[in-house]
C-alpha cells in the first residue's frame, strides 16, 4: 500500500448524462494529465457534480467512455473507481461523525480483522505527503471542518490513488484554511497525481490550477491550457474564463458576475453611517438557549443590532447558527439571559407574537422547515398567518384573499412559478427561497434573521436575494445574517461577529480590506486551535 | 422465612434469571445488529414466535434440541426473508413491513399450534444437562450457572463472538456504517445492499434462536403468543443500550431478574396480588425507559432505505 503513481492519462470523451427533465452532462471531452492540477469551473447546476459522480462511480454515463492510460474503463460503481486509484472528496462530508479518524479510514479495507496498526503506518505516511497532522482516535464530529478535509483527502488517497478530485473544498473553510489546502494539493501535486479541482471562484482557478476547463449548461464550453494559462496575466485569465461561463449574458451581468464569481477579494464600500445614533432593534443580554437535540446551542450571547443594520454572524456550519437564529426567532426558549426587541423584553414571547412585532426568521432548511412541498405556493405564503383575517374567517381558509396576497407577493418578488396554485415542492431551490424572504419580508417585518441565505443557488438569484436584504437594510429594516460564506458577509454586513461553539468570539467592524483575515483569525483561533 | 431462603432456593432463583434472559438477550442482540445496519425490525415478535414454532416442532419429532435449536434459527431466517427482499431490496416501509411480519407470526404460529397440538398439548420434557466438571460442583452457584445446558453455553459463545466482531472486524464496522451513513460504505466501494442482507439474516438466525430457546429451555413447551410481547421488550433494550451488546446482555439480565422476582416474593410469602408480578417486568422496562430514554440514540440512518446517489 504505497502512492502509486502513473503516467498515465485519464481521459473522458463524449460524455453525456440526462436527468427527467435536464441533460447534465452534453458530451463533455477532457483529459486529466498526471502532475497537473486541473480547474473544473462553472455556476452551480453547470454539471461539475455529475461529472464527478459519473468518475467516481456514483452515476453511470448515458454515452461516452472514459479511459485510463488508452483503456476504456467502466466504472460502474465507486468500487471500480476506487480500485482504479481514482480518490473524490465530495463536497458533502462522507466521514460517519459517530466513528473515530481510524475507523473512517478502515472503512472498505479488506480483510477480517480490522489492523488498526497497518491504518495507523498508511495515515503517518499520508500525513507527512499532505504536510498536516491528524489525530487518528478522534471522533470525526470533534474535528474543526479543515481537520475533517484532511481526513477527506486522506481517505481519496487511502489505497494508493493516482487521481484525486476536490468537489468545491474551500467553500466552507477560513482564509487561512485555503492556504493549508493549497499547500497539501502542491505536494499531492508533486508526487506526480493528477488533481481535479472543483470551484466556482477564479482566483482560486487562477491561483491554484495548472489548466482551466469550464462548463455551462452541461457542456464544455471552453479550456485554457497549461501553456496559455502560464503565458496569460490574472486578468486575462479572468476575461476568458469570464467570457466562457456566461456566453452572451456577460453583458447583462457585467460587474457582477465577476464579483459573484469570486473573481477578486470580496469588499464593501462602506458608507459612513454612524449606527451608534441609531435607535437599537434588538439587543441580546447573556441569552444562552436550552437544547434542542444534539446540536450545538448558544451560550452566553450579547449582541446589539441597530435599525438599518445589518450583522453578519460568521462560523463554521454547526457552531450554533441555528440555536442563535431559532432564539431570536422564539422556535427554542431561552434558559437564561433577556432579549429585548425596539425597548420591550420579548424573552417570554412566543414565536407568533414575535412576528406580530416584525421578527421574521428565514431559515437554512428551505425544503423541510421552510416550505411545505406537497402545498400549493399560495399557501406556503401565507403559512405563518394560519388562522389571521383576512385569509382565514372564522376558522375557514378564504381562497380569494390568498390567491390575491399570493399574486402581489410572486409578482413584487418574481417567483418564477406556472400559477399560484402549483405545488411548492416542484419549484427550483432560488424559487422556494424568494417564497420563503417575500413570506417573511411583507406585512410590517422590522428585524430578519437570515441563516445561509444563498446556499446553493445559482449566482443570479444568489445576486438578487443580496439586493432584497440590502433594500430591507437601507429602508430601516434590520439583518440578522448568518452565513458560512465569507464573501457574502463581507459584502453585505456593516459588523461580523464570529460565532464559535455556540459563543461569540470576536467582533469584527467591515470597513474595508482586512476584515476577511480579522474574521479568519478569529475562527481559526477559536476552532482549529494551534493548527 | 428464612429457611426459604435455602441454597435450593437461591439456585432455582439464579437458573430462573438465566433462562427467562436467555430469550430475550438473543432476539434483542439479533436487533442490534440489524438497527447497526439500519434496519428497524418491529417484526421480531413474529420472528421469535416462528423461530419458537419450528424448534418446537422439529424437536417433538427428531426428539433433538440441538436440531430444534437449528430449525428455529432457520425458522427465523425464513421469517426474516420478508423484511429482506420488500425493504433492504425493495425499498418498502420497515414500519409497515415490521408489523405485518409481526401479525403474520402470530396468526401463522396460532393457527398451526390450535389445528396440531390442541387435543394432545405436548411438552418436551427436560433439556439435556452438560455439567461442567468441578464448577458445577461449587455449592448454590455451581448448580445455577454450571449446569446448563450445552446449548447455553454455545450461545453465550455465539453472542460475545458477535460483540467483538461488529467492535473490531470489517464486517463491523461496514455493518455499522450501513446504519450511521450508507453513502460513506458506498462511496467507500463497499455495498450497502449486501452490508444490510447479511444484518438482516444474520438477525433473523439470532431472533428465530431467541424463540426456539423459549420454547425449548425455558418454557420447555409451546402455547399460542408465546413470546407475549417479549419481541416488543428487545426493540426497546436495544435503542437503549445503543448498540453495545455487552450492555444488551446486562440489561437482559435486569429483566430476567423483575421476572424471577415474582414467583421468588411468593415463595418468601409476600401476597402480592397476581397480575401485580404478572405486570413486574413490564413495569421494569417501563421505569427503564422512562430514566434512560434521553441517552437512547439510534443510528442516524435507522429505517431508511439507501439509494445510491440520493440525498
Amino acid at each position: 500500500m504505497t502512492t502509486t503513481a502513473t503516467s498515465d492519462v485519464i481521459s473522458l470523451r463524449g460524455i453525456t448524462k440526462a436527468f427527467p427533465g435536464v441533460v447534465a452532462n452534453d458530451d463533455v471531452s477532457l483529459d486529466i494529465v498526471p502532475g497537473q492540477v486541473h480547474c473544473l469551473l462553472g455556476e452551480n447546476g453547470a454539471g461539475k457534480s455529475t461529472l464527478i459522480s459519473i468518475l467516481a462511480g456514483m452515476q453511470q454515463p448515458d454515452s461516452g467512455t472514459v479511459s485510463i492510460g488508452g483503456t476504456v474503463v467502466d466504472i460502474s460503481s465507486p468500487k471500480v473507481a476506487v480500485d482504479n486509484g481514482i480518490g473524490v472528496v465530495h463536497q458533502h462530508s462522507t466521514l460517519v461523525p459517530a466513528f473515530t479518524v481510524l475507523e473512517n479510514l478502515m472503512l472498505g479495507d479488506g480483510g477480517v480483522l480490522l489492523d488498526e496498526k497497518r491504518a495507523t503506518r498508511r495515515l503517518e505516511e499520508l500525513a507527512g505527503l499532505l504536510g498536516v497532522e491528524i489525530d487518528p482516535h478522534a471522533l470525526a464530529s470533534d474535528l474543526g471542518l479543515g481537520q475533517q478535509q484532511q481526513v477527506e483527502i486522506a481517505k481519496a488517497m487511502w489505497k494508493g490513488s493516482r487521481l484525486l478530485v476536490l468537489d468545491e473544498p474551500t467553500s466552507m473553510l477560513t482564509p487561512q484554511a485555503i492556504e493549508h489546502l493549497a499547500e497539501s494539493i502542491a505536494r499531492v501535486k508533486a508526487e506526480g497525481l493528477a488533481v481535479v479541482l472543483i470551484t466556482h471562484k477564479l482566483r482560486e482557478a487562477y491561483a491554484m490550477g495548472d489548466c482551466v476547463t469550464i462548463l455551462r449548461a452541461g457542456r464544455n464550453v471552453g479550456h485554457i491550457s497549461t501553456e496559455e494559462l502560464a503565458t496569460y496575466s490574472e486578468q486575462q485569465a479572468q476575461d476568458a474564463i469570464l467570457a466562457a461561463m456566461f456566453g452572451e449574458d456577460i453583458v447583462a451581468v457585467g460587474d457582477e458576475a465577476t464579483e459573484l464569481a469570486g473573481a477578486t477579494e470580496a469588499s464593501r464600500e462602506t458608507a459612513a453611517i454612524d449606527f451608534a445614533s441609531r435607535p437599537v432593534r434588538l439587543e441580546l443580554r447573556g441569552a444562552s438557549s436550552r437544547g434542542a437535540g444534539r446540536d450545538v446551542d448558544v451560550e452566553d450571547v450579547s449582541l446589539t443590532l441597530r435599525e438599518g443594520e445589518i450583522l453578519g454572524i460568521a462560523g463554521i456550519d454547526g457552531h450554533g447558527q441555528n440555536a442563535l437564529s431559532e432564539l431570536v426567532a422564539g422556535q427554542r426558549p431561552a434558559s437564561t439571559g433577556t432579549l429585548v426587541f425596539d425597548g420591550d423584553d420579548i424573552t417570554r414571547s412566543g414565536v407568533r407574537g414575535r412576528q406580530r412585532l416584525g421578527i421574521r426568521y428565514v431559515t437554512d432548511d428551505r425544503l423541510h422547515e421552510g416550505t411545505v412541498g406537497s402545498m400549493s405556493v399560495a399557501v406556503n405564503l401565507v403559512i405563518k398567518r394560519i388562522g389571521e383575517q383576512p385569509f382565514w374567517r372564522s376558522g375557514r381558509i378564504q381562497p380569494k384573499a390568498v390567491d390575491a396576497e399570493a399574486k402581489r407577493l410572486i409578482d413584487e418578488y418574481g417567483i418564477r412559478t406556472p400559477s399560484p396554485a402549483t405545488r411548492a415542492g416542484t419549484l427550483s431551490g432560488g424559487n422556494i427561497q424568494k417564497i420563503l424572504l417575500a413570506r417573511e419580508l411583507t406585512n410590517g417585518a422590522r428585524l430578519v434573521v437570515v441563516n445561509k441565505p444563498t446556499y446553493g443557488l445559482d449566482l443570479k438569484t444568489v445576486h438578487l436575494v443580496r439586493e432584497i436584504l440590502t433594500d430591507f437594510a437601507a429602508q430601516g429594516g434590520s439583518v440578522l445574517l448568518l452565513s458560512t460564506d465569507l464573501d457574502e458577509l463581507i459584502e453585505l454586513s456593516h459588523r461580523i461577529q464570529v460565532i464559535s461553539r455556540g459563543r461569540l468570539v470576536g467582533s469584527v467592524v467591515n470597513d474595508g480590506p482586512g476584515t476577511a483575515e480579522k474574521v479568519g483569525q478569529y475562527m481559526t483561533g477559536a476552532i482549529e486551535g494551534t493548527d | 422465612m428464612s429457611e426459604m431462603l435455602s441454597a435450593t432456593f437461591i439456585t432455582v432463583f439464579i437458573a430462573t434469571v438465566i433462562a427467562q434472559a436467555m430469550p430475550l438477550m438473543l432476539a434483542a442482540v439479533g436487533e442490534t445488529i440489524g438497527e447497526q445496519a439500519g434496519i428497524l425490525n418491529l417484526g421480531i415478535e413474529g420472528v421469535m414466535l416462528i423461530g419458537a414454532y419450528t424448534g418446537f416442532v422439529v424437536t417433538l419429532m427428531t426428539g433433538s434440541f440441538w436440531i430444534g435449536m437449528l430449525a428455529g434459527a432457520i425458522g427465523g431466517v425464513v421469517a426474516n426473508a420478508a423484511m429482506l427482499v420488500l425493504n433492504v431490496w425493495l425499498g418498502l416501509n420497515q414500519i409497515v413491513i415490521g408489523l405485518a411480519i409481526t401479525l403474520i407470526g402470530e396468526g401463522i404460529t396460532s393457527v398451526l399450534y390450535l389445528q396440531n397440538y390442541t387435543s394432545s398439548p405436548a411438552s418436551l420434557g427436560a433439556q439435556p444437562r452438560m455439567p461442567i466438571p468441578g464448577l458445577s460442583e461449587i455449592p448454590v452457584i455451581g448448580p445455577a450457572l454450571f449446569r446448563q445446558s450445552g446449548i447455553f453455553w454455545l450461545m453465550i459463545v455465539l453472542i460475545l463472538v458477535l460483540a467483538f466482531a461488529l467492535a473490531r472486524t470489517s464486517w463491523g464496522l461496514s455493518t455499522r456504517s450501513a446504519g450511521q451513513k450508507p453513502s460513506s460504505l458506498d462511496a467507500a466501494g463497499g455495498s450497502v445492499m449486501r452490508t444490510r442482507s447479511t444484518a438482516v439474516i444474520l438477525s433473523g438466525v439470532l431472533v428465530g434462536l431467541g424463540g426456539a430457546y423459549l420454547a425449548l429451555l425455558t418454557t420447555a413447551t409451546f402455547s399460542p403468543h408465546l413470546t407475549n410481547g417479549l419481541g416488543f421488550i428487545a426493540i426497546v433494550i436495544t435503542m437503549l443500550s445503543r448498540g453495545r451488546i455487552l450492555i444488551v446482555m446486562l440489561t437482559s439480565l435486569v429483566y430476567g431478574l423483575a421476572v424471577a422476582m415474582g414467583p421468588a416474593l411468593q415463595v418468601i410469602g409476600f401476597t402480592v396480588p397476581a397480575d401485580i408480578i404478572k405486570m413486574l417486568p413490564f413495569i421494569i422496562v417501563i421505569v427503564m425507559l422512562i430514566v434512560f430514554a434521553r441517552s437512547s440514540v439510534v443510528p442516524p440512518a435507522l429505517g431508511a432505505p439507501y439509494t445510491r446517489g440520493a440525498r
